[in-house]
């Protein structure tokens, strides 16, 4: 079985962004980019899907500038065997990304989708069930645990009471929660040995996607900040406080 | 102009987030002069029908009432939401930005060959809305350009609409098909007297700090004295010290009580993204320099094995 995996360049996890000085963006200039958790998450279970015998072949599909190309280099030196980088210097919405990867599922033809259930940049958590929905497969999101049972999958999925499990018809498309694996680290060595490895391109045109956003950001603003308060000197001292306050 | 609101239930009655959504719908229909409709999909659910139909403010509900959709599995719901948005023109759809919401709404707008506005915090005008990006680190107000305007909202953002006191009609709609492609094995439903996260007035929160899941008990004996749910950060969940669905955060649940008290919890941007919004923060930590007391309005350097017995005695 051939596991087709997403990856998404993102700012890493720990930088707290800042906004363009005409509110027009997020400032993301010569910050630290990383594969988007979620998709490492991602990477890794179809590493181990290999690893195990299920899965023949793993290739990670990226969709953006050429500067993706750290991030697929980084699922070469993981162990992905193929990656395939999806040209475009516009801006590509959760739409337009389910549509161009459905052109790739089209050509690739894959036993299984892995994709994060969320990017932290945009936090939309749409692509994956996008893509379910335009390639006619099940989905199943959040997923914090599967497994294969013959020409079906299994997924435990993290959902607000608790855990649910559902049983997909293969090929589908999972997306992966924060507790379906925890991702190994690139070595140094191997990442070396990704730069010489190639990378397969295919632009938006040759897919033949329209891409165009049908959602323009009108602005970018901060949050209201909410400034620190005070340090109570004891357990009394808090208990009054929040008495006089109404909050008890 | 007419806006489809897709009710949360368990097939037994409605669940709160569908009264915060109620809101935000209300708010865009006095926007755009436009009729709300109330769509309960389930199985065996006439019930949450019956009872959504004294919901003031709503032109109807509609009741799909179909065993393919018993279990809301998105492979059977969304093209039969897809079809039913199709047939009476609605040009709104909206979801509480649940896991519910989350599984089903992006598989029927991408059906509809329409975007998704995730998140949604503030409606500004009839295709223009504010949405939090990059952990709630910068709000995004965008302009939609599509047609029918499929939308999830984030249920802390908007106080709970009224759920009785009104009246309108029931209109029972045709059988779902099942697509096939999908069952339903089981689920582990988290029991507990609490109240529930999303809508608890007060919440008490462990992190790492708390070691083990048997010192949560030390909160849940404060929050029962309060009334309050019980939270986690994503390490406490990561540990195995309580289950996933009380993680709050980006990733987690999105919670703005009106008091938060978290302990043992250093205050990670992720955790801050869901529960910033609170409006009363208190911070327990030994660590004077943890960054939660940043944005805590009481902050208490103490080591949690004290403090909280403490404060449990004195409430
Ligand atoms: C993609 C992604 C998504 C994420 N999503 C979420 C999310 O949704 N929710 C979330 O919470 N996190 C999330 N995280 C994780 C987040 O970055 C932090 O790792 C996590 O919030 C840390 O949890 P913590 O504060 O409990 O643990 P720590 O950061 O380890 O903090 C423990 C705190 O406890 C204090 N402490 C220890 N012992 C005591 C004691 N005896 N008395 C008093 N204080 C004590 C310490 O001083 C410390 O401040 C996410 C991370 C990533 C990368």
């Amino acid at each position: 079985m051939k596991i087709l995996v997403g990856i998404k360049r993102v700012v890493d996890a720990n930088i707290k962004v800042r906004i363009k000085a005409d509110n027009s963006a997020v400032d993301v200039e010569k910050l630290k980019m990383v594969v988007n958790p979620f998709c490492e998450i991602a990477i890794e279970e179809a590493l181990r899907l290999k690893e195990s015998g299920v899965a023949t072949e793993v290739v990670a599909v990226s969709i953006g500038s050429d500067s993706c190309h750290e991030q697929l280099r980084t699922a070469l030196a993981l162990g992905a065997d193929r990656v395939i980088h999806v040209a475009t210097d516009e801006v590509v919405q959760p739409l337009a990304v389910a549509k161009l990867f459905n052109a790739v599922v089209e050509k690739e033809k894959p036993g299984l989708v892995l994709f994060g259930k969320q990017s932290i940049d945009g936090d939309n958590n749409q692509s994956g069930q996008m893509l379910a929905a335009l390639s006619g497969m099940a989905q199943g999101t959040f997923a914090s645990e599967i497994s294969i049972e013959g020409d079906e999958i299994m997924v435990t999925r993290e959902v607000d009471s608790g855990l649910q499990k559902v049983a997909l018809k293969l090929p589908a498309v999972v997306t992966a929660d924060l507790r379906l694996n925890e991702p190994r680290y690139v070595s140094l060595p191997n990442l070396m040995k990704a730069k010489r490895k190639p990378i397969e391109s295919i632009s938006v045109a040759e897919l033949g996607i329209d891409i165009t956003p049908r959602l323009s950001t009108v602005t970018v603003l901060n949050p209201p900040e909410r400034s620190a308060g005070e340090k109570v000197a004891n357990v009394a001292e808090l208990v009054e406080k929040l008495k006089s306050e109404g909050a008890l | 102009m007419s806006i489809l609101v897709i009710a949360e239930h368990n097939n037994e009655e409605l669940q709160a987030a569908t009264a915060n959504t109620l809101t935000a719908a209300k708010m865009l229909a006095e926007k755009t002069g436009s009729e709300i409709s109330l769509l309960v999909s389930g199985g065996n659910c006439s019930a949450v029908a019956e009872a959504a139909s004294a919901i003031p403010g709503i032109a109807q509900v509609l009741l799909a009432d179909s065993p393919a959709l018993e279990k809301q599995l998105p492979e059977n719901f969304a093209p039969y939401l897809v079809e039913l948005v199709k047939e009476k023109a609605f040009t709104y759809i909206i979801a509480p930005s649940t896991t519910h919401g989350k599984n089903i709404l992006p598989r029927a707008a991408a059906l509809l060959d329409v975007a998704q506005i995730s998140d949604i915090t503030e409606i500004v005008d009839a295709d223009t809305f504010i949405r939090p990006i990059y952990a709630g680190n910068a709000m995004q107000t965008l302009k939609s350009s599509d047609a029918i305007k499929a939308m999830t909202v984030r249920t802390s953002a908007f106080d709970p609409a009224d759920l009785t006191g009104g009246s309108c009609s029931v209109e029972k709609l045709g059988d779902a098909a099942d697509a096939g492609l999908s069952r339903f094995i089981s689920e582990e439903v988290v029991q507990s007297d609490r109240p529930e996260l999303s809508n608890a007035r007060i919440i008490v929160s462990g992190g790492r700090g708390m070691q083990s899941g048997d010192n949560f008990e030390m909160l849940e004996k404060v929050a029962d004295k309060l009334g309050a749910a019980v939270g986690a950060s994503r390490a406490a969940v990561d540990a195995g010290y309580v289950p996933n669905d009380m993680q709050v955060g980006q990733t987690g649940k999105i919670v703005a009580p009106d008091l938060y008290i978290a302990v043992g919890i250093s205050g990670a941007i992720q955790h801050l993204a869901g529960m910033k919004d609170s409006k009363i923060i208190v911070a327990i930590n030994k660590d004077e320099d943890a960054p939660i007391f940043n944005v805590a309005d009481y902050g208490l350097v103490a080591d949690l094995f004290d403090a909280v017995p403490e404060l449990e005695s004195q409430l």
